[in-house]
């Protein structure tokens, strides 16, 4: 048997970079353009339409996630369980979702199946009719459900940062209250339905075993339909980054019973087209943004005060921000928060050590394999782009600063952006 | 159809190995037979512990994580009353690392007290997070104690109390791991782009040295079938009542299972089922309500769980779903929901089949329950179910006397 080396890590080998399989378009004879990637090995597709029709496009709280919940609930010739016995029957699943800033229905099947799922689809999206009995089940079990979330400490501190960050009115940042689902009404929700699920700014991203036969079934199913003018109802220059909080400070909900405290920090950054983003995206990694970060090091594996800890970079179509957040026992949440700073003031004063760095671009470098590995990952790498207004140049940009940044530019990029005078800091719990 | 190669190592390991050449990854999964029913009823969450432990450094190798990490390799486990797991993803090329530090920890831990100390720390609060303090949390903490009176399925993976966590000792740690992390106790299976050659050299050279370990002939306290109806009333400070209900059923190795499963999927297997139309949208008596089937490797569970809207009583809801369970028993499934069921249940099974790391998990089950060809073998076990099966399982299965309920009410 050879004599092995257990002290040391075999050879390190570099991390060639597979070709990322680009999205081909075509435009449908109504123009809506389908962006498809044909990749896998199951005869499986997903075909998912994307409207304008998320959070930043809603009139009022709430009435985007009713619209796109209510679009499984019943057409003038389907009911819901009609939709779902036959969405069901053929081995099909049906998501409709909505984002900060759109909203999708999507559909999983086999590609035998379409002719029978697609029909289904096609009219949920243009014939649902939201009746009051529906509505009335939905808008109590969701409010019901939003009452025992209320109850959590993660959940209430995730929406209080987002009304720090952004204002309370602003789409991104409006705190939902019991209120809003009072005041939520079925015809707001159905108005917007209508205006904004047959827009002109609907794309469609097909992905898995695309044929030519799958893009004539999208063609007949979707190719069809008039696209209808819509202006979306927020006015990017109107919101700007929000009327959150321009400054720093500290802010507590005060929970009397916590085990633990919820903890964010964080503040208004850019969005992915700022230059600055990918080299951000390197120096978050190295702060928060894996199990090996500093944040995890210090504060889970060195002090054990928490079960995790992370920071991020959010990029949202019309803007972005660098959050931390985590869940800590309510005795050490002071210590916690002083571990936060410690982790921020040295990333600001120390340059981070050769090692390290090489090891997060490696490690970056394999999370950007597994990242478009598969046919969804890859519709998901395509959306990634196509909100902020990016061509695929953006992921060789990324790669490429992942191989090339130096020390010195993060320690810059992290006085620069972020000053711990400009942090919103909230404790949801106790302080 | 998935392929692979199996081999056995003199040391016991079993090795599986199924090629996928679509991906530039590898996945390695390492699965040990065993989980919070190996623990002493004396000190439980232990396994769970244990899990965490595994990352604080083996024998030659300080700290786990960082060399995964500099390979572009990323990792995670999970523990579960049955078993405990652990996979990576890794890009080919740095394949040897993985061997290399997995093997590392199969042969033997540091041991290091600061790790213990911390780990001890994280484990209280993932304790304290996820059961204690978020509404509903503790359901399982007192639902366990009620059904199981013998097997060790009484206790959470988590523990039975905060005070086993905070009271282990290294000494139990220590035999624990000389007890249960040996190869013969492991099931390794690699996913990806690689060959069954450099599988075989690397399996050799990382893992064959490791000495084989003790025999463990499981041998768990048989739960008794139980003869009488079980309840439990508490208060917490929630929003709503909300009623949970728990019935005994066979294990995930009886061929039943499948039946069971299939009857879980009638009920609320999304907005088609039976317990979301009925209950749901036509009484409007739950906010939200689910039933599934436990997947356990020794008799299990059946739940319903449901939270009741204002204006019902638990008597009104607990009535409901009885009536539901009934239809089941007096009347044959039609031909056509079964048929639904087990469509999509077919498809599942092919979507998980896109991806290496589920492929992998799945082939480690299949192997710990026997032979992992079964993975190929779902789901025509699942098109067989009839609905003569389904009546008799739910006759079987939904009696009063079998039944052991929680009723977690709002205090006002």
């Amino acid at each position: 048997m050879e004599v092995i080396d257990r002290k040391h890590s075999p050879k390190i080998n570099e991390i060639k970079q597979a070709e990322i399989i680009r999205a081909s378009e075509f435009r449908l004879k109504n123009n809506i353009p389908v962006y498809h990637i044909n990749a896998g090995t199951q005869d499986l597709v997903k075909i998912e339409l994307l409207f304008p029709a998320g959070m930043w496009q809603q009139p009022s709280p709430l009435v985007g996630s009713a619209a796109s919940a209510m679009l499984q609930e019943g057409t003038s010739k389907r009911s819901s369980k009609e939709i779902a016995e036959t969405v069901d029957y053929y081995g099909a699943f049906l998501e409709t979702n909505i984002t900060h800033d759109y909203a999708s229905v999507a559909i999983y099947s086999m590609n035998k199946h379409l002719p029978s799922v697609l029909p289904v689809v096609k009219e949920i999206i243009n014939d649902s009719v939201f009746s009051q009995s529906e509505w009335d089940v939905y808008l109590w079990n969701k409010k019901q459900a939003f009452i025992v979330n209320e109850k959590k400490v993660s959940v209430v501190s995730r929406k209080k940062f987002a009304e720090l960050l952004f204002g309370n009115e602003h789409p991104y940042g409006h705190n939902v209250s019991e209120k809003d689902f009072d005041e939520l009404k079925r015809q707001d929700a159905f108005d917007f339905y209508k205006k904004s699920y047959t827009a002109k700014d609907t794309i469609i991203v097909a992905s898995g075993n695309v044929t030519d036969a799958t893009l004539k079934f999208i063609e007949k199913y979707f190719g069809s339909t008039p696209a209808s003018p819509f202006l979306s109802t927020s006015d990017s220059k109107k919101w700007g980054n929000g009327e959150g909080e321009k400054k720093g400070g500290t802010h507590l909900v005060e929970k009397k019973d916590a085990l633990q405290s919820a903890i964010r920090i964080g503040k208004i950054l850019f969005t992915k087209e700022h230059p600055d983003y990918p080299a951000m995206l390197v120096l978050n990694t190295i702060f928060g943004g894996y199990f090996g970060s500093r944040l995890m090091a210090n504060i889970r594996e060195d002090k054990g005060y928490t079960y995790g800890i992370g920071s991020g970079m959010v990029s949202l179509s019309h803007a972005g921000y660098f959050t931390i957040s985590t869940e800590v026992g309510a005795d050490v949440t002071k210590d916690a928060v002083k571990e936060i700073y410690f982790e921020l003031n040295k990333i600001q004063t120390e340059k981070v050590s050769d090692s390290e760095l090489a090891l997060v671009r490696n490690y970056m470098l394999g999370t950007f394999l597994r990242s478009i590995d598969g046919p969804f990952a890859l519709a998901d790498r395509f959306k990634g782009i196509h909100f902020n207004n990016l061509g695929y140049d953006y992921y060789e940009r990324y790669v490429e600063t992942i191989r090339s940044i130096s020390s010195g530019k993060l320690m810059e990029l992290a006085n620069k952006y972020w000053k711990k005078e400009d942090m919103i800091e909230l404790v949801v719990g106790k302080k | 159809m998935l392929q692979f190669q199996k081999f056995t190592l003199d040391n016991g390991l079993r090795v599986i190995y199924h090629e996928d050449r679509s991906t530039p990854l590898v996945c390695m999964n390492i699965l040990y037979d065993v989980g919070a029913r190996d623990e002493d009823s004396n000190r439980t969450g232990f396994a769970h512990l244990f899990e965490h432990l595994m990352f604080g450094g083996s024998v030659n190798i300080p700290n786990y994580d960082e060399p995964l990490q500099r390979v572009g390799g990323e990792n995670n486990a999970f523990t579960s009353n049955d078993i405990t797991n652990y996979y990576l993803t890794v890009p080919t090329a740095n394949l040897e690392t993985a061997f290399w530090l997995e093997s590392d920890r199969m042969l033997s831990l540091a041991f290091s007290e600061k790790s213990f100390e911390v780990q001890r720390n994280v484990v209280i609060e993932e304790f304290k997070q996820r059961y204690l303090n978020q509404p509903y949390g503790d359901i399982w903490l007192l639902l366990r104690p009620m059904v199981y009176k013998a097997h060790p399925y009484l206790w959470d993976t988590i523990g039975k109390d905060i005070s086993h966590i905070a009271e282990a000792k290294m000494e139990d740690v220590k035999a624990f791991f000389k007890k249960f992390y040996c190869p013969n106790n492991a099931i390794m299976v690699l996913a990806g782009n690689t060959s069954l050659d450099e599988v075989k050299r690397l399996a050799e050279k990382w893992f064959a040295p490791i000495p084989k370990g003790p025999d463990n002939k499981r041998n768990l306290p048989v739960e008794p079938e139980q003869k009488e109806f079980r309840s439990l009333t508490v208060e917490r400070e929630v929003p709503f009542n909300a009623i949970y209900q728990t019935y005994r059923m066979c294990s995930r190795k009886d061929k039943e299972f499948y039946v069971v499963d299939l009857l879980s999927d009638i009920l609320s297997d999304g907005n088609s089922s039976r317990l979301y139309n009925e209950l749901v949208k036509n009484k409007k008596m739950f906010s939200e309500l689910s039933a599934y089937a436990d997947d356990s490797m020794d008799k299990g569970m059946f739940v319903i769980s449901g939270k009741v809207l204002d204006g019902f009583t638990l008597e009104q809801a607990e009535k409901a779903i009885a009536e539901e369970l009934d239809k089941l028993k007096t009347e044959k499934v039609q031909e056509k929901e079964l048929q639904k069921v087990q469509n999509k249940i077919e498809a599942t099974l092919e979507f998980s089949e896109m991806n290496i790391m589920n492929k992998a998990l799945n082939f480690a089950i299949a192997e710990l329950l026997g032979d992992a060809d079964q993975v190929n073998k779902e789901a025509e076990k699942y098109l067989a179910v009839t609905t003569d099966q389904m009546q008799q399982q739910a006759k079987q299965i939904f009696r009063k006397e079998n039944c052991s309920t929680l009723y977690y009410l709002a205090k006002n």
